[in-house]
């Protein structure tokens, strides 16, 4: 392949620049909010501000309960359980599904898949009251563990459409090959095809730690112990009945937002190659 | 005889010694925040320390506040005492959340507020604030506050000047809570005799007329939000501001202010009375501990939680006695809203005025922007009021529909029964059937009950009518009632063909652009040799990191007329400020903005990844042939990409769809509703339009037709691209 012109190179260096700006024009302006000492509001294009503190960010991170002990600590704990427990458990059963669905030929197969995507269209408004009482029935209400388990079980549909269609591009004859050597099915998925699936694993994860880590109207109905509450819901409580104190609000959401992008950035490489969608390239 | 009643009173003994368990402390929830948060931990602690009962608190945020406690209560697991606005109560009275307040004496609180507090006679809650707006006064611009609507005509011509910035009066004049005050103050009634939401009257037109002057004469700004009346105000740049007790936290050290009641309106000899609020202290219906709890609800809105309450949360205490302290009379601002709240109406807790403030916020607005004269926005708002009001559907038997239900599953078994046996037994047509079920059961169990059921749950409730509480069986009533209109014009928001058109439209031009952006960008990003291809790919993946709900309210304030962003771009470019949410156009535009901004990472990663799996060969073939690079995109690039990125547009459209969190927050349906998709209407009816779960089930159930169809139909397409390909 031949090398583009050193002017090709410049155009799609300035047009890529230029869209990057437009994507973090917004973002500044969260950041700048955030770092500003008072919302002095004034009209202007400017997104940097013009005096800083980090005072929102103290007040947020130093953030207590009405009896004034320190809760961001354990909200941020409480986040990262609840968004690691979901990964693990939406992955888990997501990764068996669809390598059931991709390999084995069963009865209702078709109609399943149909099924999962038939879930996602609809409007989970009013999904609330059922799942309220379901969760008392099964004794989860106000524990981590149901919340985890409502999580872990909105995001299966897409998490195994993905992982499906991923399973469908991989060659079976390393499979072929594994169980000619003596391997059993179980140790064919454990041994071969999960690591081959990585990327679509990634993503996968990546899907169902966000799903869980930005949640909050679900959070603050099922729980009822503050140090528990997930950090969505505390930086949903800057949002009041009449007024919003915006500058915590921006630091908080910033704070919120930063573990995900750390994520994204780790995961880009597999982003690409392990997105599927659903069964595409097969 | 005697025996037994030995052994009844060693029962009694026995009960009553048991009796003071050492007891779980009282639950009590609130959403209050800063002072207003500390003033009730500190009321709590008093108790505590008066009674020995522990109570525990619990802050949540707002906008989840009503819903959980809907949501707790029924299930006994919710609070023993909440505190809530009053507005509400007709709601939870209707949903059986509340006990009547049995350990109330009326002569503790003001009349208005126990007034507030009154179904059908009886009393729910103990009052504890008031809320009520009052008129804040810059004493270095204003000497002598204004006593009548003829003395503030007088004064804003010299506390105006528009082309400067300055106001002699600001406040949040499209929202009918603010708005209220002039109507009654104008002779204007809410409701009729019957009670029933009248609109099209001499005083709302003349109410309107008097501040559509003022906006026109530009003594008041336009589409003020709180956020600029704030602003003004502590610039000094708005003389006068209406606005409630909350509103003093927010003013800057240096502004000298005070308040005052607002004024009498020249023409009726009628004090601007604004709606009265009162926050208030329930005790929870199903409280295990309800003397308790009563005792709880009324201490902390009485006496020395009072006296906190005022001082260190600067509430306007509705407990007469609190004004009997020193440090509560002396202080002016508490003494001045008090004094306020006197002419101020108790807002209605009836279902009725729920019903008020959509219509009413349509025609205020609709006055304020022009086009609507101040003598026809009654008869808009009756309009939409009428719309908004559904009588109970006739109740259907359910018998047809157990019957059809019935028929189904006996045509079914009849057609499993009846069916040719199958060619090869099941055990060789599907050979590892038992593996499939142990590899799928953990995922499809947890699908079935916490997806599946409530699915289930949901699309059965259409068929009920909800209210007040209660369900009631009316069978396809909710869809004859949308699809029919109810009467209204099709291209009206209010009716679904419209919502529809606007839904397919958003979802259409969403995907277009979330497909064209994210393809274009993938094409430049696929070149290997491409230097920072690394870092631009993450910057570009940003939007997707962020929490939905965080991106909507962030460009919401990039859209603000006067501190927006993209208004500051537009008057650095010498462009005239744009009005975003009055026009549909532009209030459209803004959400598609804000939702291309969201989504076209997520379409550039699948295409990135969909355009290095095609072959490089191809390419150099198509090279070879002397084929020119357009020829190569649209021969070899589109065709090789329709099958990967297909399931990503399917999957695409149906989130934008029901992309609630954009249009919610965004436009809000500004202008009038005109903007809302089928999923925000739906949770209109849900949640702001007295709990009508069965309509909106009926919604959503329309929803997922539509999108049926939609999906139908793509997988016609996929399956005819997959022809192409071979």
């Amino acid at each position: 392949m031949n090398r583009p012109s050193r002017l090709k190179m410049a155009a799609i260096h300035a047009g890529l620049t230029l869209l990057c700006m437009a994507t973090l024009y917004p973002v500044l302006w969260v950041v700048k909010m955030a770092l500003s000492p008072t919302d002095g509001l004034a009209l202007t294009a400017n997104p940097f501000p013009d005096t800083v503190t980090l005072e929102h960010f103290r007040q947020v991170l130093s953030g207590t309960d009405a009896a004034g002990r320190w809760v961001f600590g354990r909200q941020l704990l409480a986040s990262i359980v609840v968004a690691g427990a979901t990964t693990l458990v939406g992955l888990t059963l997501a990764v068996s599904a669809a390598y059931a669905l991709s390999r084995f030929r069963f009865p209702g197969k078709e109609g399943g898949m149909q099924a999962l995507l038939v879930t996602q269209m609809f409007p989970a408004t009013l999904m609330m009251v059922p799942i309220y009482s379901i969760l008392q029935k099964l004794h989860l209400l106000d524990s981590l563990t149901g919340l985890v388990l409502v999580y872990a079980t909105t995001a299966l549909p897409f998490c195994i459409w993905n992982l499906k269609g991923y399973f469908d591009t991989l060659p079976r004859e390393l499979e072929e090959a594994a169980v000619m050597d003596g391997a059993s099915t179980f140790q064919v998925f454990v041994r071969v095809v999960l690591p081959l699936a990585r990327p679509a694993l990634a993503v996968t994860a990546l899907f169902s730690f966000m799903t869980a880590w930005n949640e909050f109207i679900l959070a603050a109905t099922l729980l009822n112990d503050p140090s528990r509450f997930t950090l969505p819901v505390a930086l949903q409580r800057f949002v009041g009945e009449h007024k919003v104190e915006w500058g915590k609000f921006a630091a908080g959401a910033l704070i919120v937002s930063a573990p995900v992008m750390a994520l994204f950035f780790a995961l880009q490489k597999h982003l690409v190659g392990g997105l599927t969608a659903g069964g595409v390239k097969g | 005889m005697s025996r037994w009643f030995g052994l009844a009173l060693l029962a009694t003994a026995l009960s009553a010694h048991a009796a003071p368990e050492p007891a779980k402390p009282l639950k009590l929830w609130h959403a209050y925040r800063g002072g207003e948060e500390t003033a009730l931990v500190q009321a709590t602690e008093l108790f505590t320390a008066k009674t020995g009962v522990q109570v525990e608190l619990l802050a949540l945020p707002y906008d989840a506040y009503a819903a959980k406690l809907t949501n707790a209560i029924p299930h006994g697991v919710g609070p023993d005492v909440f505190i809530f606005n009053h507005e509400r109560l007709r709601n939870f009275h209707a949903q059986h959340l509340v006990a009547p307040a049995s350990g109330l004496a009326r002569d503790d609180y003001f009349p208005n507020a126990i007034e507030a507090l009154e179904v059908d006679g009886q009393v729910y809650g103990y009052p504890m604030s008031l809320k009520s707006l009052a008129l804040y006064v810059n004493t270095k611009l204003v000497l002598q506050p204004p006593e009548t609507t003829d003395a503030l005509l007088a004064m804003l011509p010299a506390l105006s000047d528009a082309g400067e910035g300055r106001f002699g009066m600001a406040y949040e004049s499209g929202d009918f809570y603010f708005h209220a005050g002039f109507v009654f103050g104008f002779g204007g009634e809410l409701f009729d005799a019957s009670g029933r939401a009248s609109f099209d009257t001499q005083g709302m037109a003349r109410s309107l007329a008097f501040v559509k002057d003022l906006q026109d004469r530009r003594f008041i700004p336009q589409e003020a939000s709180g956020a600029l009346v704030k602003s003004l105000f502590n610039d000094g740049r708005a003389a006068m501001v209406i606005s409630g007790p909350w509103f003093a936290g927010e003013i800057g050290p240096d502004v000298d202010y005070r308040v005052v009641g607002l004024p009498v309106v020249s023409a009726t000899n009628i004090p601007i009375r604004p709606f009265l609020g009162v926050e208030t202290a329930y005790v929870s219906s199903r409280s295990a501990r309800g003397e308790q709890a009563q005792a709880l609800a009324r201490f902390i809105s009485l006496g020395e939680a009072s006296r906190v309450r005022a001082t260190v949360g600067r509430q306007i205490p509705a407990d007469v006695a609190a004004y009997r302290l020193r440090e509560v009379r002396e202080d002016t601002l508490i003494s001045s809203f008090r004094e306020a709240a006197r002419h101020a109406t108790p807002m209605p807790n009836t279902l009725e005025m729920a019903r008020v403030w959509e219509p009413m916020k349509l025609a205020l607005r609709a006055v304020l922007q022009g086009g609507t004269e101040p003598q026809d926005a009654g008869a808009l708002a009756d309009r939409r009021y009428r719309a908004l009001h559904r009588e109970r559907p006739p109740e259907a038997s359910p018998l047809p529909w157990l019957g059809l239900v019935g028929a189904m599953a006996l045509g079914g078994s009849v057609y499993v029964l009846r069916r040719p046996a199958a060619t090869l037994p099941f055990k060789r047509r599907y050979p590892d059937v038992a593996q499939a079920v142990a590899y799928i059961t953990p995922a499809a169990a947890g699908v079935a009950v916490l997806v599946f059921v409530p699915f289930a749950v949901g699309l059965s409730l259409s068929l009920f009518h909800h209210e007040a509480g209660a369900y009631s069986f009316v069978g396809l009533a909710n869809f004859v009632d949308i699809l029919a209109s109810r009467g209204y014009s099709l291209t009206e928001p209010l009716s679904f063909y419209f919502t529809l058109a606007v839904t397919l439209l958003w979802a259409v031009v969403n995907v277009v652009l979330h497909v064209s952006i994210g393809l274009f960008l993938a094409l430049l990003l696929k070149d290997p040799l491409l230097k920072l291809r690394g870092v631009y790919r993450v910057l570009l993946i940003i939007p997707w990191a962020v929490p939905n709900y965080i991106t909507a309210l962030m460009w919401k304030g990039m859209f603000h007329r006067q501190f927006g962003a993209i208004n500051g771009l537009l008057v650095a470019l010498e462009l005239e400020p744009v009005s975003w949410f009055t026009r549909f156009s532009t209030a459209f535009a803004a959400n598609v903005a804000t939702n291309t901004w969201l989504g076209f990472p997520f379409m550039m990663v699948v295409a990135l990844g969909a355009l290095q799996s095609i072959p490089q060969e191809l390419y150099e073939a198509a090279e070879v042939d002397g084929a020119s690079k357009w020829t190569q995109f649209r021969r070899i690039t589109l065709p090789l990409l329709r099958p990967a990125m297909l399931p990503a547009v399917i999957l695409g459209s149906v989130w934008t769809f029901n992309m609630f969190n954009i249009i919610y927050l965004v436009s809000g349906g500004e202008p009038g509703g005109g903007t809302d998709i089928l999923v925000s209407e739906a949770y209109r009816w849900a949640f702001q339009r007295n709990e009508q779960y069965g309509f909106a089930a009926a919604y959503s159930v329309l929803i997922f037709v539509v999108l049926l169809a939609w999906s139908a139909f793509t997988k016609r397409l996929m399956r005819s691209s997959s022809e192409v390909m071979g």
